[in-house]
């Protein structure tokens, strides 16, 4: 067994799922036999490679470069603020989450 | 002929030309259409007539003034909801956000708009893009209009739809793993995944970020050309946009493909594969021969590893993106006594089953403990991937495989088993990690008369070969084959 309940717990805990009993035991099972299949990375000896973390072109004209810093207008508050569940003028309000 | 797939872009110019008819009318008379079928295909989420109609009635306008048209003028187009439209409800196929509006478009609709193209309205897909079948939409799955017992692949499954059906002359998809690929293989029609950072992601709801494109549904190769010469090139707004030229993909369609030499590598035609799905993408390459081209065997050594690399990293991406759906700032809340609560709430009431289970497979996978052994494994694995193309790339000037082991399967048929599903992105997936273009054209039909898809894949920004050997292809006849 690759993944515990506790450990199924322990990820929904980190990724703010609060889930239901059935569906730690689902994502239990379910994880287990993902875990497992990926396990076959294992066969292969990637000591000296290394990591892609994102594609990286031929050259260095082809990266993009770096775009100039500089001011621009940005008036987008408004419409931002009107998506929100819970606003309040310019914040967004949530649950009090200091007790003083 | 479906009512509808009559219209391409030559014909719609052609008829706007010949005052035929006027922009306004044909927008009209696709929103009549999806009126008519939507309710059974499902793969229109929302309709944006006023917005149609304005850009319709600015390019009847121009027709007045005697302008010279932009190149997709008046051309009814559909845009999957994971991509950002300006005042239209974008919801991602996601109940977490079935309220959202957004406040911008994404680059690619920006400059589709600007050539005169028509947004009808948002396409169902998979929550998140994150699926192969339409089936984990929160808005109840799309029916493939080939058969409507079978989906039209995913995620970008409503897009395809929408094309195929004649409901849009062209539409946008979304491919991480073979979401645009794939459907267009499911539902017949010619479907293309750019360079990664060939077309801005500005706007595009990530899923992951290092591998996410956006590219072209439409019912022939020269239309797919025609809207990726819209929409590609580089965006300041986009870090990962290319500073790569585009140019015209629609030029040089024709010339001749005698001579290129096409890699069929072995490890795309082994086990898992459906006999009739062999036999069409067989029958493919042979028509290629025919044209002239040139196949060379591969060996492309670490394929059978691209799968088990792709679910970490994508699962990884998307946990690390989609923690911002919160509850806070935009979407679906659900009350909660303390913040964390809230968090919590909302996401489990918000979030459907497939993208929780990648949420947590993610999340595990980048957690102290287990990051070196599952997620730098894979970025590794993911470099060998990558050379495995580069090499093969060397010897050849594209590589022919199929679009998907099978062809579309039922509704239902693989939802029980996660693993099950992941399996039909075997061969799209190792174009995703390695960041090349890729082509889904059709080859042919089933005895059930379903249809196959072959997929060509080029080195990085081989868009105009790409599309090249697809267009001839076509044109030799090879999708009625």
């Amino acid at each position: 067994m690759k993944i515990s309940r506790e450990e199924v717990l322990r990820v929904a805990e980190l990724a703010h799922l609060e889930l239901t009993e059935a569906e730690v035991e689902t994502y239990r099972g379910q994880l287990d036999s993902i875990l497992t299949y990926i396990e076959k990375l294992n066969e292969l000896d990637t000591s000296a490679v290394e990591p892609m973390a994102q594609v990286l072109y031929a050259s260095e004209s082809e990266n993009p470069a770096l775009r100039e810093d500089e001011v621009r207008t940005c008036d987008v508050a408004d419409a931002i603020l009107a998506q929100a569940p819970d606003p309040e003028k310019h914040y967004f309000r949530v649950p009090k989450v200091i007790e003083r | 002929m479906t009512p509808g797939t009559e219209w391409g872009i030559a014909s719609v110019r052609a008829a706007l030309e010949a005052k035929k008819i006027s922009a306004r009318e044909l927008a009209a008379d696709f929103y009549a259409r999806i009126e008519r079928r939507n309710k059974e295909l499902n793969a229109f989420l929302a309709l944006s007539p006023e917005r149609a109609y304005a850009q319709a009635d600015r390019m009847d306008a121009a027709r007045a003034r005697g302008e010279t048209l932009p190149a997709l003028a008046g051309v009814p187009v559909a845009i999957k909801d994971v991509i950002s439209t300006r005042g239209v409800r974008t919801t991602c196929g996601s109940r977490i956000l079935e309220t959202y509006i957004p406040p911008y478009d994404a680059t690619a609709v920006e400059r589709l708009e600007a050539a005169g193209a028509v947004v009808l309205g948002k396409t169902n897909c998979d929550e998140f893009a994150m699926g192969s079948s339409n089936e984990n939409s929160a808005y109840g799955p799309v029916r493939n209009p080939v058969a409507l017992d079978r989906v039209p692949g995913g995620s970008s499954g409503g897009s395809a739809a929408a094309v195929a059906a004649g409901l849009a002359v062209a539409a946008l998809g979304t491919d991480t793993g073979g979401s645009i690929r794939q459907p267009g293989a499911c539902c017949g029609i010619p479907a293309m995944m750019p360079t990664y950072g060939r077309v801005s992601r500005r706007g595009l709801i990530a899923f992951a970020s290092s591998l996410d494109r956006i590219g072209p549904f439409a019912r022939t190769v020269r239309d797919n050309a025609a809207v990726m010469a819209v929409i590609a090139g580089h965006d300041p707004n986009d870090s990962t946009s290319a500073a790569v030229p585009a140019g015209d993909y629609t030029r040089g369609l024709d010339e001749a493909v005698a001579g290129l030499k096409i890699g069929i590598p072995a490890e795309y035609f082994g086990a898992g594969m459906d006999p009739e799905v062999r036999q069409k993408v067989e029958g493919g390459i042979e028509v290629l021969k025919r044209l002239g081209c040139r196949p060379v065997e591969l060996r492309m050594r670490h394929t059978d590893y691209a799968i088990a690399t792709y679910y970490v990293i994508a699962t990884a991406e998307a946990s690390s993106n989609l923690a911002r759906y919160d509850g806070v700032r935009y979407g679906l809340r659900v009350p909660g006594g303390t913040l964390l609560e809230m968090y919590g709430k909302t996401r489990d009431r918000g979030f459907g089953a497939e993208v929780k289970r990648r949420i947590m497979l993610g999340t595990y996978a980048l957690s102290a403990g287990y990051y070196d052994a599952y997620y730098l494994r894979a970025q590794r694995v993911r470099a060998l991937i990558a050379r495995d193309f580069t090499e093969a790339f060397t010897q050849v000037d594209a590589i022919i495989t199929p679009t998907a082991p099978t062809p579309a399967f039922k509704l239902g048929e693989r939802t029980a088993d996660p693993l099950q599903m992941y399996l039909a992105d075997i061969y799209t997936v190792t174009g995703s990690l390695a960041g090349i273009p890729g082509i889904s054209v059709p080859c042919g039909k089933t005895a059930e008369g379903l249809p196959v898809g072959m997929q060509i894949f080029g080195p990085h920004f081989s868009e105009a070969r790409v599309l090249q050997l697809a267009h001839a292809f076509e044109k030799a006849g090879g999708f009625g084959g």
